[in-house]
């Protein structure tokens, strides 16, 4: 059990990201990863991946809360990139139109360009895994239904979505309690027993925590109708700040970026940097 | 006009063959204090949902006759105007708590109404201070303790302006001392903003210290008495209808004292106080000899242990020894402590430092599954333990997974099945069983794997007094006939005070007191510091001019007999 990768949690931890409203910390992470998706220029990239970690170090957020999920991104990086290079090999040198190959022959030979294309990539991943990290770990996330609810969206949906992040804490703690009592009865669900005999025990889990998540979910509703919730058409919120001046700071900021951005893509005369044409 | 009325109500749920009520009718005053009681499935919670709307919002079913809330008839309010009316607490405190935060969660009722930033804010904050929640306000509701949870449920409804208040057993998942707490506010509130109160609840002796102006017990779905509480405690109905009269009652009438002569029961100093105590005094000296067998060898010893979670520290240097053969009841407030016990002895956490053995035997190297083997361990809940669909599957599913022969595990899930009094039920699917059954099958799926300690954490929470004794009689009897060693984790006073041999009193993680049930419960400072409370024998022992402890003893001895 790594009690570690469970700790995805919103915590107050006192900096100015956990006072900027979530759908600020919404925007910017859609737009800026947005941004790095289409501006395939590493000068630009690594500006934001620089930013970005430098943000994620502002916020507080330390490495033992999001090791689990960093190793799994990473990991899935890796396939992603193994992938691309397994299928496409041949496709930087078609996009920066010219071949320098570095080692090798043949159509698995490694080549500058394919090398520049995959090193994009990657820093795609670190420009949005650190904003995403931050937008989930510094937003509290009745403050973020309000927010989703101010820019347009059904306080229902809303409420539901801050009460499904509500509640991950509470289920964790279900979900651990349950796997504990099914492996005192015996059930191995550690990497020592099969493959088959891990998916039956999975099971034992997830069908007492089935039932019981329904008992809750029950509960809950109930106790969210004798409160009136869904009673009128639309709903006040304790956490309605105004957008504050540190949003309008972080939103200037994000739009100086996607006008960079734009900018590049100009001068770059398409979506690629290319280094190799002089 | 009455806040409440019910006239000649029938209802059938549409899931069930049969009708729930029967014929039910009664009418509250504004400003009333009513406990409506009764064990478990006699109705009283179909009663609080037909008054607060939850039936036919969720649970429809066949309604007919007339209820009344506010001289309006509720059938053509739906549940959001009826909210208004009736403001209800529910059992499960952190089911209901909807928030992230305190403060949001006194605020839901006030947003869902659309109410503008201003007002919400000055109202939620009114809510915060009458109730004493302005120091938590910005709290998770897993930081704070059960007592303060319910005052938030409470906030969260007042906040309506509701002059109905109604209760789903609120003493459920209470300490003692938390449990007189929210029945003194509950009082309090009660006077201050003239409210009708509504408790539903079969704990008596605690739920009664509210003054009610009206008891109500149901059984079978029948009002069977709707009187005082002192003329409801007098007729005798209470015990009739299988619910735990309070303690002292009990203890008077064992005594000789004839209740049916008597106009204020509930005020214990109305009674002839010479009388009492010549009664009394006289039983006492009726007492067996204390009978209590020699404490076994030493089968479970804690040495040195350390614990502590990131941010906060457990044990400190921590030491404890059980012995074979004994039930040991480990008592204490939440958070002092006991759940982390269980975990560190069954496996689930592992300690800083420090030694725990077993038989003599060190169980760090264990596994979870092997001290499974040796120490049995129930949860609270008993859906967070059940997997299979069938009972008997159910409790065979430790021994498949140990591979054991299957003639073997049949031969052993029958004994454990039998003693268990489910053998006739081995091929019904566990969803049809009573909670009190289910918990049975879960004590009976740890047993059949032969520990030689059985740890029950809450085994009774939230049960009524019949699947209470069931429970227990059986976690007795496997004592008693199967010499297994039990170790209990309660709040519950009786509980401790009747079946166990010896108390412990864990507070803040050290050890307060170790000593015999009956002894504990008379050490009033010891109780307040373990946010436990004294029994009302412990006021009756003090009326007769006897010793608290004797009295106690002999109660429970006077209940075995039977």
């Amino acid at each position: 059990m790594n009690n570690n990768s469970f700790n995805l949690a919103y915590r107050d931890r006192g900096t100015w990201l956990d006072r900027a409203s979530g759908a600020t910390k919404l925007l910017a992470f859609i737009f800026l990863s947005g941004i790095s998706m289409i501006v395939l220029d590493t000068r630009f990239l690594i500006f934001l991946v620089i930013l970005s970690l430098i943000v994620l170090k502002i916020s507080r957020v330390k490495f033992s809360e999001v090791s689990f999920l960093i190793k799994l991104v990473v990991f899935f990086m890796i396939i992603n990139l193994l992938m691309i290079y397994v299928l496409a090999p041949g496709y930087g040198a078609q996009l920066y139109h010219s071949k320098d190959i570095i080692f090798g022959s043949g159509p698995y030979a490694l080549t500058k360009q394919e090398l520049l294309y995959l090193v994009n990539i990657s820093l795609e991943y670190f420009v949005a895994v650190p904003l995403a990290l931050i937008f989930l770990l510094t937003t509290n996330p009745s403050e973020f239904a309000s927010g989703l609810n101010r820019i347009g969206i059904s306080y229902k949906i809303s409420y539901a979505v801050s009460l499904a992040l509500r509640y991950i804490p509470d289920v964790t703690k279900e979900y651990q309690q349950i796997s504990l009592s099914q492996q005192a009865r015996g059930n191995e669900i550690s990497k020592k027993a099969g493959f088959f005999k891990r998916l039956r025990g999975a099971a034992a889990i997830l069908v007492p925590l089935l039932l019981s998540s329904i008992d809750r979910i029950e509960s809950v509703s109930q106790a969210m109708e004798l409160r009136r919730f869904g009673a009128k058409k639309k709903r006040s919120w304790y956490f309605a700040e105004q957008l504050k001046a540190v949003d309008w700071l972080v939103l200037f900021i994000v739009l100086l970026i996607m006008i960079g951005g734009v900018i590049l893509l100009v001068v770059n005369g398409g979506r690629f940097w290319n280094p190799f044409i002089h | 006009m009455p806040a409440v009325t019910f006239k000649n109500v029938n209802f059938k749920y549409r899931v069930q063959s049969q009708a729930t009520l029967h014929d039910v009718s009664f009418a509250f005053d504004y400003g009333e204090k009513i406990i409506i009681a009764g064990p478990s499935g006699s109705g009283k919670t179909t009663i609080g949902h037909l008054i607060n709307g939850l039936i036919p919002q969720s649970f429809p079913g066949n309604l007919d006759g007339q209820i009344l809330v506010n001289d309006q008839d509720v059938s053509k309010l739906d549940i959001f105007n009826l909210s208004f009316a009736v403001a209800t607490v529910l059992q499960d405190t952190d089911a209901q708590f909807v928030g992230m935060t305190v403060a949001e969660d006194v605020s839901f009722l006030l947003e869902n109404e659309n109410i503008d930033h201003q007002t919400l804010l000055k109202k939620t904050n009114h809510w915060l201070t009458e109730l004493n929640l302005q120091s938590v306000k910005n709290h998770h509701p897993q930081e704070l303790s059960g007592g303060q949870k319910q005052r938030v449920s409470m906030a969260g409804v007042l906040s309506s302006d509701s002059k109905i208040l109604l209760f789903d057993e609120p003493l459920a998942n209470l300490d003692p001392a938390a449990g007189r707490a929210a029945i003194q506010l509950i009082s309090q509130l009660q006077k201050k903003l003239n409210l009708t109160v509504i408790i539903i609840e079969h704990r008596l002796e605690e739920a009664l210290k509210i003054q009610a102006d009206k008891l109500v017990i149901v059984s079978r779905g029948k009002i069977i008495a709707n009187d005082t509480p002192d003329r409801v405690l007098q007729s005798g109905v209470v015990s009739q209808v299988g619910l735990r009269e309070p303690l002292y009652l009990t203890a008077l009438k064992k005594a000789g004292f004839d209740l049916s002569l008597e106009k204020h029961l509930t005020d214990l100093s109305s009674l002839n106080q010479e009388l009492v105590s010549k009664k009394i005094s006289n039983w006492l000296n009726t007492q067996i000899s204390v009978k209590k067998p020699n404490p076994g060898q030493l089968i479970l010893s804690i040495k040195n242990l350390f614990f502590s979670y990131p941010k906060q520290s457990v044990f400190k240097d921590f030491n404890l020894d059980f012995y074979a053969g004994q039930i040991t009841a480990i008592v204490g407030k939440n958070g002092s402590g006991k759940s982390t016990f269980s975990n560190l002895v069954t496996g689930f956490l592992k300690q800083d430092s420090g030694q725990i053995f077993f038989d003599g035997q060190s169980l760090d190297s264990l596994s979870v599954k092997e001290r499974a083997d040796k120490i049995g361990y129930v949860l609270q809940n008993p859906n967070q333990m059940i997997s299979q669909n069938i009972v008997f599957d159910e409790v065979a599913y430790g021994l498949k997974l140990r591979e054991v022969n299957p003639e073997e595990i049949k031969t052993r899930v029958r004994r454990v099945l039998k003693i268990s009094g489910l053998d006739s039920m081995r091929h019904w699917p566990v969803s049809a069983l009573s909670f009190g059954q289910k918990k049975r099958v879960t004590i009976a799926s740890v047993l059949v794997l032969e520990p030689q300690i059985l740890l029950l954490d809450e085994p009774t929470a939230g049960q009524d007094y019949l699947n209470y004794r069931s429970i227990m009689n059986f976690v007795a009897s496997l004592n008693r006939e199967h010499h297994t060693s039990i170790i209990v984790i309660t709040h519950d006073m009786h509980l401790m005070l009747e079946y166990a041999d010896r108390a412990l009193a864990l507070v803040d993680g050290k050890i307060l007191a170790d000593d015999r049930p009956a002894v504990l419960l008379s050490n009033l400072e010891l109780l307040k510091e373990a946010s436990l409370a004294p029994t009302s024998l412990y006021n009756l022992a003090r009326f007769s001019q006897v010793d608290p402890i004797k009295l106690s003893e002999r109660l429970v001895e006077s209940e075995a007999d039977l």
